[in-house]
């Protein structure tokens, strides 16, 4: 029977030659993955459901990376990150990467490929909705809660029923002031905020496999803004070259069949397709950039697992190099090594941060930061009726902070070009 | 498990995310620690914008201010409710806060599951659009062995959809409860 590749590799996590969408199966998990958001309550449910001395299956298979409340003087959060800690050492988890060592490194699905976790054909569930981003490795990870997690890491098991596909292919030469963002929100408004749920959403086509890796991360990023289960992406030499500079573990690429059974197929072609933005207040509320053109923004935001990584920034660079942000602009590299990089990576000679500082942009230290909004002491937090322009992945009421803000989603390039103006702007303005 | 769930609605719109049942600020409470509980309670759907709150009047808070419980024990939405992100502090909160099932049009995959799997409130379906047929503080009444729901202040009952595989975990009460039931964590028993 012909298959898809998320179905293939539930096949093999199920121990079967074949699963079909729909039915339920017990999955064997390759990784799991918390924060100090839900991690804290997720070992609570351990102890209570298998004992206070119980240990986890499988320590090597378990990720820490604390990277939502970091740094802010929240009490409640300090603690939640002493309970990582607590845990970890009690259970001898040697991937937990501790706040204010130089293990930290920040939110953690950018984190995950970074330290060479995410592996092709592979299963990874994390109590977070974005763990989807994974999927761009030719895996499956998707979101759960706490009690999942906790069967989980006592049992190495979860039930998942196996979704059907949707294929979004994009064909085409990617045009210089479109970036995946651009194509995941165009995505976005054309199924709607549930027009993917339980299902797995399948990226391919020549725009796609032009785009990096860390681009290729956008489009699964937000498959959970469809209501997708998991973004997927097939690994190709590109996949390939970044997993083997970042692991040694062995892995199995996957495909789909070609007659395997879609639930749609959808093409764009990316040479006919524009900047957008998603509107106050859902990320499917697409609209073009210059149809909105104009609109006052207070904050530009470029950060977070969407839209904080050095290929997120580089692009930036690109339009704020030698110009003014006209409004606060906020640069939250998601990773500690992302933050580095900027001190090393140049466009035209100069390094990114030195582009950054000379736009009048304000850095922050790597987290989630205000992508969630946060305690009252975090960066980039909105406030009353900010305006922000943003690269982070949702604008529901109150996301960023104030629920009385709105928030445009937009590509880093529509963020950077919307920066120097003070006003929503398309990028090709300023290329 | 109970047969009857009766109380008050409360009626929401469409796409209601997990940062305005509980908004993230709130996620830093002890899960476990009785006290701090009481604040998922106080906070549950407090960030949803207050005109939408309380349909179709609005402005009718979930839980009033200075309370830990709400006076609404069945909340009735649109469809994609609990889309966003993975929190289980959702349906967690809501059920602190009082309520015991919801009735929506559709969910979120993550929503669901953590409602049926920490089992919290029973995640209801309905192919009526019953957001337009029920008004905030009306009485409804659910049986969950006919799988109906009344709303007893206007005398209509509508069908609700099968909860299908998912009710043996439902009546379980959870998902562990549901794997011992049938011996799925064999060697994983809780350490007395």
């Amino acid at each position: 029977m012909a298959q898809t590749i998320t179905q293939k590799i539930l096949s093999r996590a199920a121990n079967r030659k074949f699963v079909d969408a729909g039915e339920n199966v017990w999955l064997n998990v390759d990784i799991l993955l918390t924060h100090d958001v839900c991690g804290p309550p997720t070992f609570d449910i351990f102890r209570q459901e298998f004992g206070p001395d119980a240990k986890v299956w499988d320590p090597e298979k378990v990720v820490v990376l604390p990277d939502h409340y970091i740094f802010t003087a929240n009490e409640h959060a300090h603690r939640n990150i002493d309970l990582l800690r607590e845990f970890a050492a009690r259970q001898g988890l040697p991937n937990y990467y501790d706040v204010g060592t130089d293990r930290y490194k920040g939110v953690c699905h950018v984190a995950l490929a970074e330290e060479g976790f995410n592996i092709p054909g592979t299963v990874l569930f994390g109590t977070d909705s974005h763990t989807c981003t994974s999927g761009a490795f030719g895996m499956f990870g998707t979101g759960i809660g706490n009690t999942d997690a906790a069967f989980i890491l006592g049992t190495g098991k979860l039930w998942e029923k196996v979704p059907e596909s949707m294929k979004f292919t994009f064909e085409g030469e990617m045009p210089e002031y479109l970036s995946a963002k651009d194509l995941i929100l165009q995505i976005l408004g054309d199924i709607g905020t549930d027009g993917a749920t339980y299902r797995a959403m399948e990226f391919d086509g020549e725009a796609v496999y032009s785009l990096p890796v860390e681009e290729r991360m956008t489009l699964t990023n937000m498959a959970i803004e469809a209501g997708g289960m998991n973004g997927i992406i097939a690994a190709d030499a590109v996949t390939e070259a970044y997993v083997k500079a970042h692991s040694s573990k062995p892995y199995e690429i996957f495909h789909s069949d070609p007659d395997a059974p879609y639930h749609s197929i959808r093409r764009y072609n990316v040479k006919e397709m524009e900047p957008v933005v998603a509107q106050p207040h859902s990320p499917d509320n697409r609209a073009t950039v210059r149809s909105v053109q104009g609109t006052k923004i207070t904050k530009s935001y470029i950060g977070s697992c969407t839209g904080g990584k050095l290929t997120d920034f580089m692009l930036a660079a690109k339009i704020l190099k030698g110009r003014q942000a006209a409004v606060p602009t906020n640069i939250v590299p998601a990773t500690v090594k992302v933050a580095r990089d900027l001190e090393i990576e140049t466009y035209e000679g100069v390094t990114l941060k030195k582009i950054f500082e000379d736009a009048g942009c304000s850095i922050a230290l790597p987290s989630c930061a205000a992508c969630l909004g946060g305690p009252a002491d975090t960066v980039g937090r909105s406030v009353d009726y900010d305006v922000v322009v943003s690269t982070t992945n949702r604008n529901f009421p109150g996301r960023m902070g104030s629920k009385k803000a709105g928030v445009y989603l937009a590509s880093p390039l529509t963020a950077a070009a919307s920066a120097v103006t003070g006003k929503l702007t398309d990028p090709r303005d300023f290329l | 498990m109970e047969t009857i769930i009766q109380g008050k609605a409360y009626v929401l719109g469409r796409n209601i995310d997990t940062d305005q049942i509980i908004p993230a600020e709130h996620l830093v409470y002890s899960l476990s620690d009785p006290e701090e509980v009481k604040l998922y309670g106080k906070y549950a759907l407090s960030g949803v914008p207050p005109e939408q709150g309380g349909l179709p009047q609005g402005n009718i808070p979930f839980v009033n201010e200075g309370s830990f419980r709400s006076e609404f024990t069945i909340i009735v939405a649109g469809p994609n409710f609990g889309c966003g992100s993975s929190r289980e502090h959702a349906p967690f909160s809501l059920q602190v806060a009082g309520a015991k099932a919801i009735i929506a049009e559709s969910y979120a995959r993550i929503f669901y599951r953590n409602c049926v799997d920490g089992g919290f409130v029973i995640p209801y379906e309905t192919a009526d659009t019953l957001t337009e047929a029920v008004r905030t503080g009306d009485e409804l009444k659910i049986d969950i062995e006919a799988n109906t729901v009344t709303n007893l202040t206007t005398g209509v009952t509508w069908q609700l959809n099968p909860l299908g595989d998912v009710f043996n975990i439902v009546r379980a009460g959870g998902i562990f409860a549901y794997a011992r039931q049938e011996n799925l964590m064999a060697g994983t028993e809780p350490h007395e």
